[in-house]
């Protein structure tokens, strides 16, 4: 019952955040807005990777949601470094 | 039981995170969408990855759980402020609806330097005793 719920219900609800989050990413007026909901589509991709360890039952998956946390947090910090840079003027 | 658990800890969690997509989607400025995405999206991904560590009951598989949401509580204040500086000093228009900017004209644009209101800047006084 379990495997079925998060297979069933869980999964796809997270797939459809995952949908919303990317017609922002597509959308975005700015450059910015990309970058925040690159963030949040990193972070909805750990989430659906530690169900999906539980559904197949396979706990490894969850060091690829740990190197999945470190990167997406570098990314956001080097894009906003650049983006900040870009625009100062000396 | 546990499975119980591990339902309404997923549940809430992914209910989290789809109102915070919801929220990305829907909200009409940037700085909305970030306060959104930053808060909402860490609460939710903690309690999925609380379930999973209910699930797993090993050791290894609940520290690296403690691990993933220790780093996520650290990082994301860090980079929600630090995204949220970039836009304002890019020039990120509010939306029109804003009652109150306590940083206008606070920013110098050009050299990104924070300067405080003249008169109860502490300069001022010391030139004051001085002269």
């Amino acid at each position: 019952m379990l495997h079925n719920y998060l297979l069933f219900v869980i999964l796809p609800l997270l797939s459809l955040a995952a949908i919303l989050v990317f017609i922002r990413f597509l959308k975005g007026p700015y450059t910015i807005d990309r970058v925040v909901s690159l963030d949040f589509l990193i972070n909805i991709g750990i989430g659906i990777i530690a169900v999906y360890s539980i559904v197949t039952d396979h706990s490894s998956f969850l060091d690829v949601a740990m190197i999945l946390a470190l990167i997406a947090f570098l990314g956001t910090i080097a894009l906003s470094y650049y983006l900040e840079q870009r625009g100062k003027k000396q | 039981m546990t499975d119980l658990v591990i339902i309404l800890m997923t549940s809430i969690g992914t209910l989290f995170i789809l109102i915070a997509s919801v929220g990305l989607i829907r909200m009409p400025d940037f700085f909305l969408r970030l306060s959104v995405t930053v808060k909402a999206s860490t609460l939710g991904v903690g309690f999925v990855m609380g379930g999973t560590a209910i699930y797993f009951t090993e050791f290894s598989v609940t520290a690296k759980v403690m691990a993933i949401i220790f780093f996520l509580l650290i990082t994301a204040p860090v980079s929600g402020h630090m995204i949220g500086r970039t836009a304002y000093f890019t020039g990120m228009r509010l939306w029109k609806g804003t009652i109150l900017d306590e940083l206008k004209d606070k920013y110098d644009r050009k050299t990104h330097v924070l300067t405080s209101d003249e008169e109860d800047g502490p300069d001022e006084q010391i030139i004051q005793n001085e002269l």
